[in-house]
């Protein structure tokens, strides 16, 4: 009788081994049965890796992986660039304007991240089917998430009590690496967003500023070395109050 | 949006990762990060050659990447691992949360050979040059990991096992 190597026995149950070989071995195996008794465990191993992972491939995906995009931190400004293709010729108007100003804005400078905050306002707020990437029903993971992508422990601040729930967050590219993006929602459909970035030199600490570009109010502080901006279409003294509470949360 | 070719291996891939990684969320972050730096990487991609061999390519350099940069995490969670749940008496079939427990037993590079000629049916060919290593390595290291996880399973593994009424 032929010998067969342990090569042989692991393509057998793989399924890889020609079928004129497979009686061969299967002979084999009757006068071998420790290696049979080995061999019936690695094909139930088989059996049980692919049953307890098989219903992945029928799961829905979730949203971040619907799309795929060029990876985001290589090229600053791509993934916002990106988005103001997609957000289309109903915000152009707005968008270019601001664009060219962030542009030559030195990055992380306090200016330069309130026009980059209103940009990712107009882009993403007026979204219906994918405002954010991670829904607000996956709050933790969202939080946990973005905190690894920034390297700073975030939190979502809870804002329900002035009307505002999480709808949910999504990573952005900014000047100066990742953003984390927060977007709140009244009953009314009035959507406010907060954009926390790294801020590279410069100050690390400033009082509330308030920007207005074009319709989105701004609220924006740097805060050991984290640029924070608050961003709606609402008037200033609304986004005033919002924006307290917000900084109350952020630094209980 | 860009409807690329290697959308329609998201599913496999994801299923791979999730074995892989253990935990849903990482699993997908996997996924997330193959796939961004695919597309990126696309023009290395040979036409005519095995797109889904490729991808799982990329997902290794991702995943080898991942596990560097979280050494220290992965040292806290390594510490943890010699226990590994087991059911007093083994059944045939598997159970299959036994299965789960095992495989986080195996070490990355055992669980990688398997996970790729078990659960996605990969050729030897085809994990050697996913993983880059030689065929040689791969059959080495299938005949570990499927002997170490007979061992987890079976309660006769070398190394403290809870065991689990």
């Amino acid at each position: 009788m032929r010998q067969y190597g342990e090569d042989d026995l692991h393509a057998y149950i793989d399924g890889w081994l020609p079928p004129a070989e497979r009686a061969g071995v299967e002979l084999w195996l009757d006068a071998h049965p420790d290696s049979a008794e080995q061999l019936r465990h690695y094909a139930a191993q088989n059996a049980a890796l692919r049953a307890l992972y098989g219903s992945v491939l029928d799961e829905p995906l979730p949203e971040r992986l619907r799309t795929v995009r060029p990876r985001r931190y290589r090229r600053a400004h791509a993934a916002l660039a990106a988005g103001l293709l997609l957000a289309g010729a109903a915000l152009g108007w707005l968008a270019h304007g601001m664009w060219q100003r962030a542009e030559t804005g030195a990055a992380g400078s306090a200016p330069s991240l309130a026009r980059q905050a209103a940009i990712a306002h107009a882009v993403y707020a007026p979204e219906v089917r994918h405002p954010v990437e991670v829904g607000a029903d996956q709050e933790e993971h969202l939080v946990k998430w973005l905190s690894k992508r920034l390297g700073t422990d975030l939190t979502a601040p809870k804002l329900a009590a002035l009307g505002y729930e999480l709808v949910g967050g999504r990573l952005l590219s900014g000047p100066a690496g990742p953003v984390a993006h927060f977007m709140y929602q009244d009953p009314k459909g009035q959507r406010l967003t907060l954009y926390v970035s790294a801020q590279r030199g410069g100050q690390n600490q400033t009082a509330f500023r308030f920007s207005q570009e074009n319709r989105v109010s701004v609220f924006y502080w740097i805060d050991r070395d984290y640029g924070y901006a608050l961003s709606g279409e609402v008037e200033r003294d609304a986004l005033l109050g919002v924006v307290n509470v917000v900084y109350k949360q952020l630094n209980p | 949006m860009i409807e690329h070719p290697v959308l329609e291996h998201i599913p496999r891939l994801r299923r791979y990762a999730r074995a892989l990684a253990g935990d849903r969320y990482a699993a997908d972050d996997l996924v997330q990060d193959t796939l961004e730096r695919a597309v990126n990487k696309f023009h290395l991609w040979r036409p005519g050659s095995d797109l889904r061999a490729w991808l799982f390519a990329v997902m290794h350099n991702v995943f080898i990447n991942q596990l560097r940069s979280r050494r220290h995490e992965m040292e806290q969670s390594m510490s943890e691992l010699p226990t590994v749940a087991v059911r007093a008496s083994q059944s045939d079939p598997l159970e299959l949360q036994d299965m789960a427990n095992a495989l986080r037993g195996l070490s990355a590079e055992h669980r990688e050979v398997l996970l790729l000629v078990a659960l996605e049916q990969l050729t030897y060919e085809q994990v050697a040059v996913a993983l880059d290593i030689p065929i040689g390595t791969v059959m080495s290291r299938l005949s570990r990991a499927r002997e170490r996880l007979r061992q987890l399973l079976s309660g006769n593994a070398p190394v403290s096992l809870k065991v689990v009424k």
